[in-house]
Parts: C-alpha cells; structure tokens; sequence
C-alpha cells in the first residue's frame, strides 16, 4: 500500500486512542433516554405537527451524535466536516420541492 | 491547508499530495457511498411524508405491542452502535480478541433487530395489511388492517418499501462485520442461517424466499474472499463501523416518522 495511505492510516488510529471510552458510553445512554422521550411523546395526544416538530428535533440531535462521534466525524478536518454535512442538508433539502405538491393534492375537488 | 499535511517522512516517498479530506482513502470512499445511499433513503422517507401528506385519513395502526417492538429493536440497534465503537478501538489498540467478541456482540444485537423486525412485519401481513406482491397468509385476516391495505394503499407500500430497503441495509451490515470478523469461517455460517431461515419460515412468507439473498451472499463472499485473501486490518473494521453506525442512523429517522408517528392511542 502507499506509504502515504499507511501513515495517513496511523494518524487516524492514534486519535481513536486519544478517545476516552467513557464518551461512547454517555453518547449511547443519551441515544436510549432520548428514545424514551420520543416514545413516551408518541402517546401525549399532541396535535401531529407539533408532536412531528419535537420528535424530528430529537431525531436530528440524535443523528447529530452518532456522526460526531460513533462515525468520527467531530475528529475529521474542517474540509471533510463541511464538504460532506453541507452537500448532504442541501441535497435533503432540495427534496421538499415536492412538499407543496402534496398540500395541492388535498385541496383538489372534482372537475 | 495546514490541517490535512502529514507530518512525517514517508510523506515524501510518494509522488502524490496528502489527501484534501485528512484521512485515507477507503474511508473517503464509504463516506461517499453512504452520502449517495442517505440521499436513497431521504428520497423514500419523503415519499412517505408525501403519501402521508397528501392522503386524509392515514392509518394509525400501531397497537402498544408494535411500539414496545419498535422501541425494542432501536435499543438493539443503538447497543451494537456502542458495541461496534468498542469494536474500532479493540482494532486500533490490535487486541484481536476483544476486536472479534465486539464484532460478534454487534452481528448478535443485528440479528435481533432483524428477527423482531420479521415478526412484526410477518404479523402485520398475517393480520391483512400486505401488498399484492406478497403471498396470501392462510386464515382470516382482521377487517381493519385489510381495508387499510385496500383504501390507503400508499401505507403498505411506502411501509414495507421503507422498512424493507431498511431491513435489507442491516442484513447487509451483519454480513460485511460477519466477513471482517471471520472472513471464510463464515460462509459456512452463512450457509447454515440460509438453511434456517429458508426451512424455518413458512411458503406464504415473504422471507421464506427472501431467505435466499444469504445464499447469493455466500456464493459472493466467496468469489470475493477467493479473488482477494486477506486479513483486515483497523482501518477495514473502521470503514465497516461507519456503514453500521449509518444504518443505525437512518432508523432514528424511520423509528418517529413510520412508527411513533403512527400510534394507536386508545
């Protein structure tokens, strides 16, 4: 392999050592007690888009967590960070084009 | 620039720049992937916000018991994602035995999350609410979830598309850690669950033919390990962690929108 990759390689494990233990377990308990709001919100009678406001918060500082530090990615370089969230959000984003087409749906009559 | 250079000598055996994102190559590559695969299921987790959206009277057939599964199978994705962090760090640190008991701790609470997902999947459909593609289950289906599958189809359908792809990627995941943990000691393995799951489940199921996707994956494993013999190394079992960490990633979107959003309160 290029001696460049294999270094590249060593740079990488010796910040995994670096990482406390400690951190991937309170990651974990916060992941399961934020499930457990979540569930526990699902039978609160919230009206839906209140209820879909909380619970998609939830979900993205959950999603938030597991990149940042089960996938690593807080310990990444800047460019990685950026070029990568950034590219994904707008992609994701783009997709609510369709949204305002569902809303239409519902409020089509008979010709 | 000055964050990505590599400080050391060998930098300078090699006729290329360091690389722009600070990390090795293989890794570059799965983050790519799982950017392209997280626009797959955004693309199907909206058209399941749309066929929700657009449709007045969305079912909400969630009983307790399907939550309290649902609930359960999100604690078991979530503990492997521990479990397979645990297992990235036993590699670094080169203690092979911790590296494979993690991996094998990550490929059981896998399997799990698959076989309750089964079962609730499997008693929906014996309950009525199917699609056409499925065989008939044998018995009387409840008149509430077959008239759901009749008068709100876009639910089965972005349902068992969603948690299907979804139940796919995990099962995908358990065999790549299975590979990196065993490497050829697993085809036999794989052939066995094959067996199990192919025997085990009965003819109007959907798994008792889906089960054959483990015999296609044995016969790829093969031709794979048989090209390219090798021992994996830390950063293989990291590249693996990162695409189990965004199956898991993926669940805490599908768990709220599919599920809790969809909770019979009585």
């Amino acid at each position: 392999m290029d001696a460049v990759q294999l270094a590249i390689e060593e740079q990488v494990f010796e910040q995994h050592r670096h990482h406390s233990k400690s951190t991937f377990f309170w990651v974990w308990g916060a992941l399961l007690v934020m499930t457990g709001i979540e569930v526990f919100l699902a039978y609160q009678n919230m009206e839906p888009i209140r209820m879909l406001s909380i619970l998609m918060g939830l979900s993205i500082i959950k999603a938030a967590l597991i990149i940042a530090y089960f996938m690593h990615m807080k310990f990444e370089v800047s460019t990685m960070k950026w070029l990568t969230m950034a590219s994904l959000v707008f992609c994701l984003a783009m997709m609510v084009v369709f949204l305002p087409d569902a809303f239409r749906i519902l409020h089509l009559g008979v010709r | 620039m000055a964050d990505v250079a590599v400080p050391h000598a060998a930098a300078g055996a090699s006729p290329y720049e360091p690389s722009l994102f600070g990390t090795y190559s293989k890794k570059i590559g799965m983050w790519l992937f799982l950017l392209s695969d997280s626009l797959t299921f955004g693309a199907l987790l909206w058209a399941y916000t749309y066929g929700r959206v657009s449709t007045p009277n969305w079912p909400t057939p969630f009983h307790s018991e399907s939550i309290r599964n649902a609930t359960l199978m999100t604690a078991f994705l979530l503990t492997s994602s521990l479990t397979m962090v645990l297992a990235v760090r036993a590699a670094v640190d080169g203690r092979t035995k911790a590296l494979r008991m993690w991996l094998l701790a990550t490929m059981a609470c896998g399997t799990a999350f698959i076989i309750l997902h089964g079962r609730e999947w499997s008693n929906l459909i014996a309950e009525g609410l199917t699609l056409p593609m499925f065989p008939t289950p044998p018995g009387h289906p409840s008149a509430e979830f077959a008239d759901v599958a009749k008068s709100v189809p876009q639910f089965p359908a972005t349902f068992f598309g969603l948690t299907g792809m979804h139940m796919l990627h995990v099962t995908i995941g358990v065999i790549y850690l299975g590979v990196v943990a065993l490497r050829k000691k697993f085809i036999p393995i794989l052939l066995g669950l094959w067996l199990v799951a192919w025997l085990a489940t009965p003819a109007y199921s959907p798994f008792h033919y889906g089960a054959h996707f483990l015999l296609l994956a044995a016969i790829a494993i093969s031709i794979i390990l048989w090209l390219k013999p090798k021992v994996y190394d830390p950063s293989d079992v990291e590249v693996a962690g990162l695409y189990w960490h965004f199956v898991d990633l993926v669940w805490m979107f599908i768990f709220p929108l599919v599920y809790l959003m969809s909770t019979r309160i009585v």
